[in-house]
C-alpha cells in the first residue's frame, strides 16, 4: 500500500484528505496545484477529498519564485 | 480613499524632523560644466536618445537610439551592454577612468497603467567580479530620466572632488556642480535634494524629484548599492529602493559623485505616448483586477511584501542560517512575517512606481535607531524584504529589532544588504571554527547571532576605518577566503568550500544543496549568483518536474531568458508569477504563467507599436543574454572555470552538516550511489561526506555541460559565433573575438565537456565543435 507524491514513493494513510496530505508532506506553500491521478482537485475540496490508495498524487508548487 | 485610510494631511511618520541651511548648501555649489538641450517628446516608449557625461573631460552629449539598436538590444538593460560595448576596453576594471555607470530604462518602463512598470536598469564592472554587472531597482528615478528625454545616462571618467549630476527636465539642461557641504549617507542627502531642487516648496513638486546616491559605506567597501528615490507624498519623505547588487555605488562614490538628480516638468498615463493607449489600458486593468481579488488569497504581497517567503522557505528547509549551513532553524519563527507586519506602516499604498497594486514596498516609520551615528533618531526603515530578512538568519541574528537596525544602516551607508550578509555569515563561521578570532578581526567578537558586532563592523566600513580585517573583510567573501589562505588559517578547501561566493559576488539567500538546477541557476548565470536569472527549487526539489539533466538545462534556458526581458523593458518581474490568474493551474505549463505572458506580448505591441509574439519576446532577450556572456569572456572571464560554485551550495560541508540531514544523505548513497544500507551503516560521516562530495561536482559539471549545449555555446562556455549570427548579431569585432578565443580553449584543450559519462551515458553532442555542422 502506499501512493506517489511528486513522483516519490509516500505511504498511504486511510482516510487521508488532501489538506491532511498537504499538512503531513510540509507543504505550506499557498500557490499549490494538486492533481490525484491527472485530476485537479479544486482548492475549496482539499478538506473534503480523500486520497486514494496507489494513487499519483502531484503537488505542484507554482512559484517560480525569488 | 480606502477604508481606515489616513488622510494625507493628517499623516505623521514619528520620524524626527531635519532642519536643513539649504540656502547654504545651494550657495556651495559651483557648476563645473553644463549642457542645454532641446526638450523632446516620447515616442512609443523611446526618448529616443541617451546622454552621455565624462567627469574626466567635462563633456555632456547626446547620443541617438537607431532603429537597429532597438531592433538588437530592445531597450533597459540591452541598451546598457550596447553602449558599454562602444565605450570600455576589454582591460577595463571597476576604477578605471573608463569604467561606466549606466542607468538605463526601456521602452515600456514609467508606464502607470500596468502594475511594476517603473524600474531602473544599472550596469558597471564590478569591483566585486571584475564583469559586467547588471541590477534593477524600482524608484521614480529610470520614468523621469525618460521624461526628462532621455532613454539611459552613460557615465565615463571621474570627478577631482564631490560632485552632483542634475537632469533638468524642466528647464532642459544638465549641470555637474560641486557638492562639498551636502550629508553622504542617502537618507539624509536624498532628503536634503529633494528639497533643494523642487522647484516649489510643495510635496506635489517634490514628488517631481528623483535622487540617486550612495552612502560613506559605499566609499569604502566593494557592495556599494545605490539609493533610488521616491518621494512619498503621505510620509512626506523620499523613500528608497535599492540596486543592490555587483557594487555599483562603489563605483558612483569612485567617481566622485555623491548623487545624481532628475526632475520633470509634468507626467501622466500617456507620457510613453503609447501605439495603441485603449489595448493598453484593457490589459493593465486585467491585471490590477486579478492582484486586487486574488493577492491576499495567494502571496499576500500587499500586506507583508516579499517576507511572506521567511516562513515558507524555513518550512521546505530552504532559508540560509548559519552561513547556508542549514535550511531551517528552531528560531526561525521569531522573524515570519507576522513578525514584521506588526511594525509595518498599514493601509497606506506601497507601490515603488505610480500604478503598481501589487504594492510590496513597504516599511516601518519611526524605527529608533540603536546604534551608530544615528542612535536615538526616528527614522522611516525601507523593507525589510526577503533578503535582507535571511541575511538576519544567516547570521543567526533572530530579533526582528536587529533586522531592521541591519536594514536602515545598510540602505543609509549604501551597503548591498545580501553581499554584507552573506559574507559577514561567512566570516561567523570562520570565527566559529577558530580560522578568524578577535584579535584578527580588529578586536570584534564576530560570532554567530552577535548583532553588535555587526552593526559594529559596518560602522567601521562607513567610517573608512583602517584596521586591516575591516579593510579586506569590507571587499567581500572573495578576498577574505584569499587572505586566509595566504596567512595559511584554516585548510584551504575548508575555506573555498564554505565562501558563499562565485565569480567574487556573494550569494543571495536560497539554501541550493538539494536542487541540482538552481545550483545551476546560481552558478552558469552572467553576473553572479543573484536568482534574478532562474528561481527552480520549486520545480526542481519539490515538483521533481525537470528530473533529467536535459530537463534542467531547458528550464535553465528558457527562465534565464524569459527574466532577462523584464530588464530589457523597464519593468518588475514580480507582477508576473508572484499572483497568477485563477485558472492557471489548468494551462499547459502553469510554472511560466501563460496567460500573463500573453499580457506581456500585448502590453509591448500596445507600447511600441511592434507585432511581435512570445517567441520574439525570448528572442530579444537571448540576444542581450548571449551578447552579455560575450562581454564576460572579452573581459576575460566567461568560461567553465567562472562557472565554479563553492561546495557549500551542493552538499554538506561539515560533519555537523551531515549529521543534521543524516537520513537524507544517507538514502541518496544508497539510491544515487548504489550502496548497500549495509555498507552505508558501516562508513565513518568523513567518507560519506567525501562520496556524496565527488558525485555532487560531478552532476554539477554534466550540468553544465548540457546548459552550454542548450545555450550554444561551446562546451567551455563560450557563446559561438554561429549562435550570434543566428541571433542576429553580427558585430564583426565580436564574431572575430568569439572565434580567437575558441581557437585559444581549443589550443589549450579546454573545449571538452566537463562531465564525466560513465556506462550507459553520454554527453550532449560527441562532436566538440558541434556548432560547425549548423
Ligand atoms: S511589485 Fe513591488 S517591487 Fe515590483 S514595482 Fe510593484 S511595488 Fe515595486
Amino acid at each position: 500500500m502506499g501512493i506517489e507524491v511528486n513522483g516519490r514513493k509516500v505511504e498511504w494513510v486511510k482516510n487521508e484528505t488532501v489538506k491532511y496530505l498537504l499538512r503531513r508532506m510540509r507543504y505550506t506553500f499557498p500557490l499549490v496545484v494538486v492533481k490525484i491521478n491527472d485530476k485537479i482537485i479544486p482548492r475549496k475540496d482539499f478538506s473534503d477529498v480523500i486520497v486514494p490508495d496507489n494513487s499519483k498524487v502531484a503537488v505542484i508548487h507554482m512559484i517560480s519564485g525569488g | 480613499m480606502a477604508e481606515g485610510q489616513i488622510p494625507i494631511e493628517e499623516y505623521e511618520t514619528g520620524n524626527t524632523k531635519h532642519k536643513w541651511d539649504l540656502k547654504k548648501l545651494k550657495f556651495a555649489h559651483r557648476v563645473i560644466f553644463e549642457y542645454n538641450y532641446k526638450k523632446g517628446e516620447i515616442k512609443r516608449g523611446y526618448a529616443n536618445r541617451t546622454l552621455y557625461l565624462n567627469l574626466t573631460k567635462k563633456e555632456i552629449k547626446e547620443k541617438p537610439v537607431t532603429e537597429d539598436m532597438k531592433k538588437k538590444f530592445t531597450g533597459g538593460r540591452g541598451f546598457g551592454l550596447k553602449l558599454m560595448w562602444a565605450s570600455i576596453k576589454s582591460s577595463t576594471r571597476w576604477n578605471s577612468d573608463e569604467n561606466e555607470l549606466l542607468i538605463t530604462t526601456g521602452p515600456l518602463c514609467g508606464t502607470t497603467q500596468y502594475p511594476g512598470s517603473g524600474k531602473s536598469l544599472c550596469l558597471t564592472i564590478s569591483p566585486s567580479t571584475d564583469i559586467i554587472c547588471d541590477s534593477n531597482v524600482g524608484g521614480f528615478f529610470g520614468p523621469y530620466l525618460k521624461f526628462a528625454g532621455f532613454d539611459a545616462i552613460e557615465i565615463q571618467g571621474k570627478a577631482k572632488q564631490d560632485v552632483v549630476i542634475v537632469v533638468d527636465g524642466e528647464k532642459g539642461k544638465i549641470s555637474v556642480e560641486t557638492a562639498p557641504l551636502e550629508e553622504t549617507n542617502s537618507h539624509l542627502i536624498n532628503e536634503q535634494l529633494t528639497h533643494m531642487y523642487a522647484s516649489e516648496n510643495t510635496d506635489k513638486s517634490r514628488q517631481k524629484v528623483s535622487v540617486v546616491s550612495a552612502g560613506k559605506g559605499a566609499e569604502h567597501s566593494y557592495w556599494g548599492c545605490l539609493n533610488f528615490s521616491f518621494y512619498d507624498i503621505r510620509r512626506k519623505l523620499p523613500r528608497m529602493k535599492q540596486a543592490g547588487r555587483g557594487g555599483l555605488g562603489t563605483v558612483l562614490r569612485d567617481k566622485k559623485i555623491k548623487a545624481i538628480v532628475t526632475k520633470i516638468e509634468k507626467f501622466d498615463g500617456v507620457s510613453n505616448n503609447p501605439a495603441d493607449p485603449i489595448a493598453l489600458a484593457k490589459v493593465g486593468t486585467k491585471l490590477h483586477r486579478e492582484i486586487r481579488d486574488l493577492d491576499r488569497h495567494q502571496c499576500n504581497m500587499r500586506a507583508v511584501g516579499t517576507v511572506h517567503l521567511v516562513e515558507i522557505m524555513d518550512e521546505y528547509d530552504l532559508l540560509p542560517t548559519e552561513n547556508y549551513r542549514f535550511g531551517s532553524f528552531p528560531k526561525a519563527s521569531k522573524i515570519y512575517s507576522p513578525k514584521f507586519f506588526k511594525h509595518f506602516t498599514k493601509i497606506i499604498p506601497d507601490g515603488c512606481w505610480h500604478g503598481c497594486t501589487m504594492a510590496c514596498a513597504k516599511t516601518v516609520d519611526g524605527f529608533t535607531v540603536m546604534t551608530g551615528p544615528y542612535k536615538g533618531q526616528k527614522t522611516t526603515v525601507d523593507g525589510p524584504e526577503y533578503e535582507t530578512v535571511a541575511c538576519c538568519s544567516n547570521m543567526s541574528l533572530w530579533d526582528p529589532l536587529w533586522v531592521l537596525e541591519f536594514n536602515f544602516y545598510c540602505d543609509t551607508y549604501g551597503l548591498d544588504t545580501i553581499s554584507t550578509g552573506t559574507a559577514i555569515a561567512f566570516y561567523m563561521e570562520m570565527y566559529e571554527y577558530g580560522i578568524l578570532n578577535k584579535e584578527r578581526c580588529d578586536g570584534l567578537e564576530l560570532c554567530f547571532g552577535n548583532g553588535e558586532a555587526v552593526m559594529e563592523f559596518m560602522h567601521r566600513i562607513a567610517q573608512g576605518n583602517k584596521g586591516e580585517f575591516t579593510k579586506i573583510a569590507a571587499k567581500g567573501a572573495r578576498r577574505v577566503k584569499d587572505w586566509l589562505i595566504k596567512n595559511a588559517w584554516g585548510t584551504p578547501q575548508l575555506i573555498e568550500d564554505c565562501g558563499m561566493e562565485s565569480k567574487g559576488l556573494e550569494y543571495s539567500e536560497y539554501v541550493t544543496k538539494e536542487s541540482l538546477a538552481m545550483q545551476g541557476g546560481y552558478g552558469l548565470t552572467l553576473k553572479g549568483p543573484q536568482h534574478d536569472e532562474a528561481w527552480l527549487i520549486f520545480m526542481d526539489m519539490v515538483n521533481n518536474a525537470i528530473p533529467t539533466f536535459e530537463d534542467k538545462a531547458e528550464a535553465l534556458h528558457y527562465f534565464p531568458m524569459w527574466r532577462t526581458w523584464f530588464g530589457l523593458n523597464g519593468l518588475c518581474k514580480l507582477p508576473w508569477n508572484d499572483v497568477e490568474p485563477a485558472n492557471n493551474a489548468e494551462t499547459d505549463e502553469p510554472s511560466k504563467v501563460p496567460e500573463h505572458t500573453q499580457n506581456y506580448v500585448e502590453y509591448q505591441n500596445a507600447i511600441t507599436g511592434w507585432n511581435v509574439d512570445k517567441e520574439e519576446l525570448i528572442l530579444q532577450s537571448e540576444r542581450c543574454y548571449n551578447w552579455q556572456r560575450a562581454m564576460n569572456v572579452w573581459l576575460g572571464r566567461g568560461r567553465r572555470k567562472d562557472d565554479w560554485i563553492p561546495y557549500r551550495s551542493m552538499g554538506p560541508v561539515t560533519e555537523m552538516e551531515y549529521l543534521s540531514r543524516k537520513d537524507r544523505y544517507d538514502k541518496q548513497l544508497v539510491e544515487k550511489l548504489g550502496h548497500s544500507e549495509k555498507e552505508v551503516e558501516k562508513m565513518k560521516i568523513k567518507e560519506k561526506i567525501e562520496l556524496l562530495y565527488d558525485y555532487r561536482q560531478a552532476q554539477y559539471q554534466k550540468l553544465a555541460d548540457a546548459v552550454y549545449y542548450r545555450r550554444g555555446w561551446t562546451p567551455n562556455g563560450i557563446p559561438t559565433p554561429q549562435k550570434m549570427k543566428q541571433l542576429g548579431m553580427d558585430d564583426p569585432k565580436m564574431l572575430k573575438l568569439l572565434q580567437d578565443k575558441i581557437n585559444e580553449d581549443e589550443k589549450a584543450g579546454l573545449n571538452v565537456w566537463g562531465g564525466k559519462y560513465g556506462k550507459g551515458e553520454k554527453p550532449p553532442n560527441i562532436h566538440l565543435k558541434y556548432w560547425e555542422k549548423w
